[in-house]
């Protein structure tokens, strides 16, 4: 096991930002972690970082506690920007990889490498106060990545980017994931975290409520969707027994099931409506059973 | 170590490089050497008092040729013309700018003059023209008495008057005043070090939390080795700019070979350079910037925008105001009480026990007592600043006061 989290509690007074938060990350594998605002996922990475100290539990890389010797293996990238504003984007890449114990030369080669491969080696020489908002958050993920780390935390990778350059740091991320570094991410972005991760975890109010590969979660989660497409009116179809949750769509309906029957005498049903022009189980989307699990609207 | 000294290399050439230290360094030295040539300055601005012309009411008209020979013997060059205007007349001449001044002067019991210029502080001409009017009166107050040239020298002969001092650790009068000026000058610099260079690294610390890169900072090396490496990064750089005004100073005053930088190293004790004077001054400044720093590193890690710092520095700031008052009224009285015990509570010791360094023969388990004392305290704020920082640095929040110190540590605390 690789990132080890065990039974992890954080108290601030009497606030539990995070309760006996446990999990664990195989070497090579990317973990999604999701959570509302204030579910404790920022205090959970900087657990995990050593910036905190849990108050119970312990974590561990490897097998071992994280410390300071580990910063060389161990990149960041906080959810809350960070670089020096008036210092220019080469220096800082080369002085943060530095402090990872990177050469000064193999810094400034990796950094140029980095710069090239996110097609902005023009602004080596810039200050990042220059740059804007989605450049600079290139140079921040280079920041995280540049020294070459075995374990890597991204809180909100990919927030406030265009498509482009999601798909530009998507690609980057992994990459470095298959040269073989360990990744925990962060994201608002359900598509995201099932496009990327293999495992994950959903945190709700400093507990882990959902946990596990994502197949496994989404089969463990008991419910189906069957989507129908045609032009009548099918609001009588949420009548029927077995149905969860009846939604409208433009082109049809989204009806929620938990018993793969209940779709037999839907499609019946839906099929003496009228013409039926598509019909599909759906698996659950990760959106779905996260409203579900934290209990509120969110995007 | 490695990190260490990259934050260090860092935070001292990040300072180095800005405009606002490179031109604050340029002006200093420059003032250094315009302060310096002042006095040739001055003389090539001099030219026109030159032949100042008094124009003097003389209704005797036998007062005219002697304080005209009596101008004529002193350095200055101004000339007394006897008028035919009247007083309203010559007013109106100063009010328009045509004539600079005028003496009023007529014979009685005693002489009794008056001399009236556009404003009545302005130096040179007047105070000459009172000398000469005095020397007038006192020669006809001799010729009245019958007496001659050498009794009148005998009459003013100043009397001979020392000052000594009984006590052991006061130094001679003419040591003191030596020793004054030096010590004056180094507490001023000490002064100035102490508020400038923690400040800057208050400053530093804020904006690395407003800019939120100290997140990454802190993740990649300790929080308290990052603080100790700024702290000697800025301190170097403390040392060097001093080092640049010293020798900029130094240059200055030698090369400008006017009298009055002569008289400036003699009075200020700089032509017998004491070398355990300089010495205590570079230990005590360094002394006093950690205490500060440190202080100033912990207070800075407390705010989450720059705008805040000033107002949470105000105490320390008060620290050092309060020792700049005790140092300075204690150069007039280096031995009061008040003096001798603040010498030895850490945050006044920097400024005033070396105060009495420089201007007492105090004995040496004096400043070393209050060295170590200095050095212990730096060692706990040291500790305490480390643990505080451990946490400031990750708290952002609206409310800054001193109270969210005790967060600081809950939160960064181990366990």
């Amino acid at each position: 096991m690789a990132l080890s989290v065990e039974h992890a509690t954080k108290k601030f007074g009497d606030f539990t930002a995070v309760d006996n938060l446990s999990l664990s990350v195989e070497e090579g594998q990317m973990h999604g972690f999701l959570g509302a605002n204030g579910a404790g996922k920022t205090t959970t990475f900087r657990m995990i970082l050593g910036l905190l100290d849990p108050t119970h539990g312990k974590v561990s890389w490897n097998g071992r506690p994280i410390t300071y010797e580990s910063s060389p293996f161990i990149g960041y990238l906080p959810e809350e920007r960070g670089l020096y504003p008036k210092m220019k984007v080469e220096d800082q890449l080369i002085y943060l990889a530095q402090l990872r114990k990177m050469s000064k030369e193999e810094a400034k080669k990796e950094t140029a490498a980095w710069l090239e491969r996110f097609e902005v080696p023009h602004y080596a020489g810039k200050k990042v106060e220059e740059l804007s908002k989605g450049n600079q958050q290139k140079i921040q993920l280079i920041a995280s990545l540049v020294h070459k780390p075995s374990l890597i935390i991204l809180d909100e990778p990919f927030s406030g980017l265009d498509p482009v350059n999601v798909g530009m740091l998507k690609s980057a991320i992994l990459d470095v994931q298959k040269q073989g570094a360990t990744i925990v991410f962060s994201s608002h972005r359900m598509d995201h975290v099932e496009e990327l991760c293999d495992d994950m975890s959903i945190l709700d109010h400093g507990k882990v409520v959902v946990s596990g590969s994502i197949r496994e979660v989404k089969r463990n989660f008991g419910k189906q969707n069957v989507r129908l497409k045609m032009d009548q009116e099918l609001t009588a179809l949420s009548q029927l027994p077995g149905i969860e949750k009846y939604t409208g769509t433009i082109d049809g309906a989204v009806l929620q099931i938990t018993d793969e029957s209940t779709a037999e005498l839907i499609l019946a049903e839906a099929m003496k409506l009228g013409q039926l022009r598509h019909f599909s189980i759906e698996e659950p989307s990760l959106e779905e059973i996260f409203i579900a699990k934290v209990g509120k609207a969110y995007a | 170590m490695h990190s260490f000294w990259i934050i260090f290399k860092q935070a001292f050439m990040t300072k180095a490089r800005t405009k606002s230290f490179i031109i604050t360094t340029i002006i200093v030295a420059a003032a250094f050497f315009l302060l310096a040539n002042l006095p040739n300055i001055i003389e090539s601005f001099e030219d026109d008092e030159e032949g100042q012309v008094i124009h003097v009411i003389d209704e005797s008209g036998e007062l005219i040729p002697q304080l005209q020979s009596q101008l004529e013997q002193t350095e200055s060059d101004i000339q007394a013309m006897p008028t035919e205007m009247s007083e309203e007349e010559l007013q109106q001449g100063i009010t328009e700018g045509t004539i600079e001044s005028y003496l009023v002067i007529e014979e009685g019991e005693t002489l009794s003059a008056r001399y009236v210029s556009e404003s009545a502080n302005e130096i040179g001409a007047g105070s000459e023209v009172e000398k000469a009017v005095q020397a007038i009166q006192t020669a006809q107050t001799a010729e009245r008495l019958g007496l001659n040239g050498a009794e009148v020298g005998e009459l003013f002969m100043p009397a001979e008057f020392e000052r000594e001092a009984v006590s052991d650790s006061s130094k001679t009068e003419e040591e003191l005043s030596q020793a004054r000026g030096l010590v004056y000058v180094l507490i001023l610099l000490i002064y100035v070090a102490v508020i400038y260079y923690p400040n800057m690294i208050a400053m530093e610390v804020a904006n690395e939390k407003s800019s939120r890169v100290m997140e990454i900072l802190i993740s990649s090396v300790s929080p308290v080795k990052h603080m100790f490496a700024k702290i000697a990064g800025i301190g170097t750089l403390g040392i060097v700019q001093m080092l640049i005004f010293g020798i900029a100073g130094y240059f200055a005053f030698k090369t400008s070979g006017s009298d009055m930088a002569e008289g400036f190293f003699s009075v200020m004790g700089f032509s017998e350079i004491k070398v355990s004077t300089f010495l205590f001054a570079v230990l005590f400044f360094l002394l006093g910037y950690f205490l500060y720093a440190v202080l100033a590193a912990l207070l800075g890690s407390l705010v989450s925008r720059t705008e805040d710092v000033q107002q949470l520095m105000l105490p320390m700031m008060f620290l050092i105001i309060i020792s700049s008052f005790i140092a300075f009224s204690g150069i007039g009285m280096p031995e009061a009480n008040y003096v001798t015990v603040s010498s030895f509570i850490p945050f006044f010791a920097p400024l005033v026990m070396f105060l009495r360094v420089g201007m007492l023969d105090i004995p040496l388990w004096e400043p070393l007592l209050s060295i170590a004392i200095m050095l212990l305290t730096i060692g706990a704020l040291g500790w305490f600043g480390a643990r505080v920082y451990r946490g400031g640095v990750l708290m952002y929040g609206s409310s800054q006061s001193l109270k969210d110190i005790g967060k600081a540590i809950r939160l960064g605390n181990k366990k």
